[in-house]
């Protein structure tokens, strides 16, 4: 609830961008109409618009990313704003002071916007709630919790391939729920839009306790789950927060929930391919499928500069009280 | 004088100062953008009367705006659309009213965005006294004298109507 109030200002205008969950299903929608214009500007000659000119960017990484830190600087970038890329390995919790003492170092070198990815759920929150008023955080991605550019380039993907009814669509996302923050924001998303059907597949060890509260049906068996489904969105394999036995070996999960192009022959004639990368070849998905005419994958990562372009201006703004 | 209703008429002057204007200056296969979103439905009239074979451009100036600090985004951006290269061509830039200048100089530079046009001329279906910067039309349906306080606003795209509103 806090995230609602803090994300978005008392006009209900985008203030920080912290997780889906905050937002109402218009300004989701303007976000990706938004993200639409934006997508025209890789046609200009000159690939940038001045919207950001003379703003600075930080990107503030506490975890290792290389596709979502390129996107949200080109992004930036290609808005005119001047970016810096600062790497910070730290894979403790938040250390209240010392972060703190890192912000407070980068405000008063006069930024206007952090892109903040933390390992710890909530650090993105946190530093919204702690900043100056005249700066902006958008999340991109904080621990278990939340992933919400990855979110909403993947609807704006499906947006652009299946049309604006969401309710027609039945979507099955199959893999890690349980360590995907990606699939948490996803499901927020899909629900938001008013999705007819959303399914998780996965195997029992790797679905939350509670994974039905979260509107979704669940599926163990991964041709039940993607039975006649328009979109499967794919999730990786998070080997690297795996500790202990979640799954038996590799090679027997892409036997039970590795997507073919066989098991494929069950969905929908016209199903469309998603996965947010990097792929794991092999162990959730087939080359075959991946590099296949029904797989969005490259396109996802178009989309998601052009959606960071949109989170990044809409939040950007003169802030009350800031000044000008 | 509080309503216009007589653009069809306008229309037709200002598109026969267009072809007028493009004859003595040796200009041959123009391309044309209207602004959004009043520029876009006078853009497609003058188009029509001017039988020009490129299909129109429309040009959302809002990623340009000079003020965008201070009112931010427009909730409702239209893409551009430039179907056509604009390259050493001949653009004609159309608005429906044309008041400080801002506009235009927005549409300016984000047609140079696109590319290197051998000229651009203005034409505004009505032009009113204010300017900010020094940008005037080519071809002008219509000059209009108004208070500070008072707004024209083109209405359409079926009917098209301009109406005066008093903004105090």
């Amino acid at each position: 609830m806090s995230a609602g109030n803090l994300q978005v200002d008392e006009s209900g205008r985008l203030r920080h961008f912290l997780s889906i969950s905050g937002l109402n299903r218009q300004l989701l929608t303007d976000i990706l109409d938004t993200a639409e214009s934006f997508s025209g500007v890789t046609d200009q000659t000159v690939k940038k618009v001045p919207l950001l000119r003379g703003k600075t960017i930080v990107n503030l990484f506490f975890e290792a990313s290389t596709r979502t830190r390129t996107t949200f600087e080109l992004a930036a970038k290609r808005l005119s704003a001047d970016v810096l890329n600062i790497n910070i390995t730290q894979s403790s919790a938040i250390k209240g002071e010392t972060l703190l003492d890192t912000l407070r170092n980068l405000e008063a070198m006069h930024v206007d916007m952090f892109v903040v990815r933390h390992a710890d759920s909530g650090a993105a929150h946190f530093i919204a709630s702690k900043v100056s008023p005249h700066i902006s955080i958008i999340n991109a991605g904080d621990g278990w919790h939340s992933h919400p550019t990855q979110a909403l380039l993947d609807v704006f993907t499906i947006r652009r391939v299946k049309g604006p009814d969401f309710g027609r669509l039945r979507v099955a996302i199959v893999g890690d729920i349980l360590h995907s923050r990606v699939a948490r924001s996803q499901i927020h998303a899909l629900n938001l839009l008013n999705t007819g059907e959303v399914r998780i597949v996965a195997p029992k060890t790797l679905i939350p306790t509670h994974a039905e509260t979260l509107g979704v049906h669940v599926y163990h068996d991964l041709r039940a789950g993607i039975r006649d489904v328009d979109v499967i969105m794919m999730l990786r394999l998070q080997r690297e927060r795996m500790q202990g036995a979640f799954i038996p070996s590799e090679h027997e999960y892409f036997e039970l929930f590795g997507l073919t192009e066989k098991k494929l022959a069950g969905a929908r004639p016209d199903v469309t391919v998603m996965h947010p990368g990097p792929i794991n070849r092999g162990v959730e998905m087939d080359s075959e499928v991946a590099d296949g005419a029904r797989s969005v994958i490259l396109e996802q990562v178009t989309h998601g500069i052009a959606v960071r372009m949109a989170v990044m201006s809409m939040a950007m703004r003169r802030k009350q009280g800031a000044p000008e | 004088m509080n309503t216009i209703n007589d653009i069809a008429t306008i229309i037709d002057a200002m598109a026969g100062q267009l072809a007028t204007l493009l004859e003595g200056t040796g200009r041959k296969d123009p391309a044309m953008v209207g602004i959004h979103t009043g520029g876009v439905w006078i853009a497609g009239l003058l188009h029509a009367r001017l039988g020009i074979s490129e299909p129109l451009g429309s040009l959302d100036i809002s990623f340009y705006r000079d003020d965008f600090t201070r009112i931010g985004m427009n909730p409702v951006v239209k893409p551009s659309q430039l179907p056509f290269g604009i390259d050493d061509r001949h653009i004609i830039l159309v608005d429906d009213v044309l008041h400080t200048g801002r506009t235009i100089r927005a549409a300016l530079n984000e047609l140079f965005d696109y590319g290197r046009p051998a000229s651009i001329m203005l034409a505004a279906l009505i032009e009113r006294d204010g300017r900010e910067l020094p940008i005037e039309a080519n071809v002008v349906g219509r000059h209009i004298e108004l208070r500070d306080d008072e707004h024209i606003k083109l209405t359409g795209p079926e009917p098209l109507a301009l109406k005066i509103l008093n903004t105090a």
